[in-house]
């Protein structure tokens, strides 16, 4: 039987085309259910044909990861883009997964979720990430040190099982322990364990002023500025450094609250900060306080750099940064926090990027993190290990076999091959 | 399998752990086995099979793995100060204490952490780092004696948590015995460790996936200014309508609690706190940050308050006044212990927005029973806890107390909120976790399970009613069925 054979009368399912691959990989069909209860019935019709099947959103971060070993249907998201419930006194909103993270903002008005879209203006049409993709891939940016990463923001989620279970994780209250926080385990599982769709988050006010500080600092003043932010009690929303090969490097500090109170922490900032600048210090008033207003992590849309994410205890971030420019890195991310995204042209030879890679993946290890490669050109990619040692992988192992015996989602996509 | 093979399969586990472990780490007499009967909730009570007061985590392992060995499950303690039974020992099975295991290895405040054993005491983090200008912000009303191993298996909250979250955003790493004897590290140092997210998973597990023998804590910089004001309402209405207008006015106080009438009468009898007089409710909040916004946020809270009702308004001018607010408020629990002779901490969680609603029906419910209950709450995260008064020596008494109790929690599930905020499920609310998830949900959960312990050897009986099958294996009863029975005697706190 054909795959559309096996799928039909489940939901909609059309041929996929040509560009419509998975980070090279050839998908038969394209499904789009529009309900939970749809996206059940046609996971339980692939468990029964044994269909492989990849979750995407928009497909703005559908490569990163592994390629999977083998794709039958691409499980698109997108009928399911509503906004169910957005509790105003509640600060929270509960929403399909295939929302578009940019209309989603719009529609919570003087509310936010705090992500920032990394993949902005990508995907298709252009559209940035999903609510969904952005769980899945745990997607978290700059003010991640005010409000906590995507994982604290769900409080719950609507799923469906490779077998076609329905299940509810969590609910929509942000105080809750009853049972197991499976919104956590499945927020950043690159859709290996379950199709997620619809999410709980919790939502911030949008503070009434936002201001950003911009100091550039001469990479040998990064480790006494950078300590001397964090140290301080100015409650930054934001601690951000950017480093270029060519020895340039910033840091970037946000600020949330009220007008007066904004102004004068960013001056004081400012003022401080002139101890270690190579030039002048701005203070910035961000009016829409909802960009992240970071330098993009790759500019023409087409561009497909090798994508990195490193990570340190914080003060290990000066060097883990002086690591990676000295790899000819282009470097961003949140020093407040201790993860980092860096990148390489795409058009750099795979044995450089798989160089800069290890020497990334020692520093980051002794320092208590980790490097993960997230994403590169499909030269490069099947040269590079994507993940490096993951402690706890034997257990991983175990979690993908209980929820996904027969590796019908995305399989080999994830650590260890999962 | 039926009791008495435990037994025996007990004394096999204690002979093949004498050879491996020193003599004091290994309590046999029974009337000092008794003393580990119950935890922070004294109505459930099972004398352990066998304690092993650990010296190491390498002991701890060392246990684990016996009890993999022989199939005898096994429980994790810390301070015993757990409201829901989580703690509650198996009658053969093993207690694991951790309350030796106290070494607070490193605080680093370059890096803003701290790395520590699981028996350490949850302020002791917090006292550690002080002096280089941090603290552990999770703080359960318990933390002078609970313990950051309870804390992790709780994902315990406290008042402040509002603001700076729950125990899972403060835990970056952790070290683990699994139900197989293996340790494991969860987690880096640094947030985003690659693969699926264990440690999350973890916290909050209430001891069933295994042991933490060692965990490295974000610490957060003490703010520059910290101001405390207690508000004096006629009603919990008005106090709640104060609460979510302040939320609502894009304020994120670092703490904001609600007690009303007949928690007020408790706390004033038992430590004098000098609430506002003829207070039907209180609200106390805290805020903290930059001088300068906390001022103006103060003055928005005081306009607030006044705006809804508030008669009598003060705000703490120093360390000694903020703590004379927070002792009312702190002493609750145990005060309303002069009020009356038994009582069940109830402890639900609704929508901010339900609060009056989900009040005003605790009042119709409490008096169409003829059961007091005393209402001592989270406001700013919606987490309730009432406390259902009674006398044991009544007719009757305790089984309307729990009655009472249970409506709640029905009251908090059709309000769409959560059996449990932060004292956990344990052994206590295994019972309603299918009012409020499905079969399917639960099988779900189970997986994890499955994933860790597939012989559910670890603190099995607890969280869930029905323990999922895992694999083709056979299902292990474990005397469960002593855990789902609160037994005999009064739920006396
Ligand atoms: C007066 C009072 C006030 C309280 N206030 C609060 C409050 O404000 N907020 C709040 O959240 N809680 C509160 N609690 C509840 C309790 O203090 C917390 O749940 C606390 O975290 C339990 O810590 P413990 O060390 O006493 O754990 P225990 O009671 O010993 O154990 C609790 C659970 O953790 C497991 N466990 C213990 N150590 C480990 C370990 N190392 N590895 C794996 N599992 C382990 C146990 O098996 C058990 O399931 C209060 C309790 C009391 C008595």
């Amino acid at each position: 039987m054909s795959v559309e054979g096996a799928l039909s009368g489940v939901c909609a399912v059309r041929p996929a085309e040509v560009q419509e691959d998975v980070d090279g990989v050839r998908p038969e069909v394209v499904a789009r259910p529009v309900s939970t209860q749809e996206t059940s019935a046609l996971m339980r019709a692939c468990s029964t044909h044994g269909l492989r099947v990849v979750v995407r959103g928009h497909g703005s971060k559908l490569a990163w990861g592994a390629p999977p070993e083998r794709v039958d249907v691409v499980l698109e998201t997108t009928g399911m883009d509503g906004l169910v419930e957005h509790s105003r006194g509640d600060l929270i909103a509960t929403a399909g997964a295939g929302m578009p993270l940019a209309r989603l903002q719009q529609q919570l008005g003087p509310h936010q979720l705090v992500v920032d879209d990394l993949a902005s203006g990508r995907g298709r049409d252009g559209q940035g990430s999903t609510l969904g993709g952005a769980i899945a891939t745990n997607l978290s940016g700059a003010r991640r040190l005010w409000a906590g990463p995507l994982r604290d923001l769900v409080i719950g989620m609507r799923v469906v099982l490779a077998d076609g279970t329905v299940a509810k994780a969590g609910g929509k209250v942000v105080k809750n322990v009853a049972g197991y926080d499976l919104a956590k385990l499945l927020t950043g599982s690159y859709g290996t364990l379950a199709v997620i769709t619809e999410a709980t988050v919790r939502l911030h006010p949008v503070p009434e002023a936002t201001r950003w500080v911009r100091a550039p600092i001469p990479p040998s003043g990064l480790a006494p500025a950078l300590r001397h932010v964090i140290d301080s009690q100015l409650v930054p929303h934001a601690v951000e450094v950017h480093a270029t090969p060519a020895g340039e490097a910033s840091v970037g500090v946000c600020f949330g609250g009220t007008a007066d109170g904004t102004r004068a922490r960013a001056d004081t900032l400012a003022a401080e900060l002139q101890e270690w600048a190579g030039g002048t210090v701005e203070v910035e008033t961000v009016e829409d306080a909802e960009t992240d207003d970071r330098p993009a992590p790759t500019s023409p849309l087409t561009d497909r750099p090798t994508l990195v994410r490193t990570t340190s205890r914080l003060s290990g971030i000066p060097e883990l940064v002086a690591v990676a420019t000295g790899h000819g890195m282009t470097v961003t991310g949140s020093a407040g926090v201790g993860v980092l995204r860096a990148t390489l042209p795409e058009d750099t030879a795979a044995q450089a990027v798989a160089e800069a890679v290890q020497a990334l993946r020692e520093t980051s290890a002794r320092l208590g993190g980790s490097t993960v490669v997230l994403d590169a050109p499909p030269s490069v990619k099947p040269r590079l290990d994507l993940w490096g040692p993951v402690p706890g992988l034997a257990l991983m192992r175990r979690v993908k076999a209980e929820f996904d015996p027969g590796r019908l989602l995305a399989p080999g996509r994830f650590v260890g091959g999962l | 399998m039926t009791r008495t093979d435990h037994g025996s399969t007990t004394s096999a586990l204690l002979e093949d752990l004498r050879g491996s472990l020193p003599p004091h780490t290994l309590v046999t007499d029974p009337s000092e086995r008794d003393t580990y009967a119950c935890d922070g909730l004294a109505a459930y009570r099972v004398r352990p099979g066998l304690v092993v007061l650990v010296d190491t985590a390498e002991q701890v392992a060392t246990t684990v793995q016996a009890c993999a060995r022989h199939r005898v499950p096994f429980v994790a303690r810390g301070s015993g100060t757990g409201l829901s039974g989580g703690a509650l020992p198996h009658a053969d099975g093993v207690l694991i204490v951790t309350s030796r295991l106290r070494t607070l290895h490193e605080v680093r405040a370059e890096d803003q952490r701290a790395v520590v054993d699981p028996g350490v005491i949850n302020l002791e983090v917090s006292k550690a780092a002080n002096p280089l200008g941090y603290y552990f912000a999770p703080d359960p009303s318990s933390q002078q004696i609970c313990s950051i191993g309870g804390n992790v298996a709780e994902n315990s909250g406290g008042a402040h948590c509002l603001k700076y979250g729950f125990t899972a955003g403060h835990v970056l790493s952790l070290d683990v015995v699994t139900p197989d004897g293996e340790t494991v590290t969860l987690g880096t140092e640094a947030p985003d460790a690659p693969g699926y997210d264990l440690l999350g998973a973890f916290v909050g597990s209430e001891g069933t996936l295994g042991v933490a023998t060692r965990a490295t804590l974000r610490l957060t910089r003490l703010p520059e200014e910290v101001r405390t004001c207690l508000a004096g309402f006629a009603s919990t209405d008005e106090a709640g309508g104060a609460t979510s207008a302040i939320i609502a006015d894009g304020i994120v106080p670092a703490a904001i609690e609600i007690m009303d009438a007949l928690a007020i009468e408790a706390a004033e009898e038992a430590v004098s706190c000098g609430y506002p007089e003829g207070a039907g409710a209180v609200l106390v909040v805290e805020l903290d940050g930059p001088a300068v916004e906390v001022a103006q946020e103060l003055e928005r809270v005081q306009r607030i308050c006044a705006d809804h009702g508030c008669f009598e308004f003060r705000a703490a001018e120093d360390a000694a006044e903020r703590a004379e607010i927070w002792k009312g408020r702190k002493s609750a629990f145990a005060a309303v212990g002069r009020i009356s002779p038994d009582y069940i901490v109830q402890d639900g969680v609704v929508p901010r927005t339900s609060l009056p609603e989900v009040l005003r029906e605790m009042g119709r419910i409490s008096r169409e029973r003829g059961v007091r209950v005393a209402n001592v709450f989270h406001a700013g995260d919606g987490n309730l806890h009432p406390l259902v008064l009674f006398d044991a020596s009544e007719d009757g008494a305790t089984e309307r107390a729990e009655e009472v109790s249970g409506m709640i929690l029905d009251l908090c599930i059709e309000h769409g909120g959560s059996i449990t905020g932060e004292h956990g499920v344990g052994a206590d609310k295994a019972r309603y976790m299918p009012r409020m998830f499905s079969d399917e949900d639960l099988d779900t959960m189970q997986l994890v399970r499955c994933a860790f312990d597939p012989e559910h050897l670890a603190n099995p009986g607890k969280i869930y009613p029905t323990p999922r099958m895992c694999g083709e294996r056979p299902r292990l009863v474990h005397s469960a069925d002593e855990a789902a029975d609160p037994g005999a005697g009064a739920l006396v706190f």
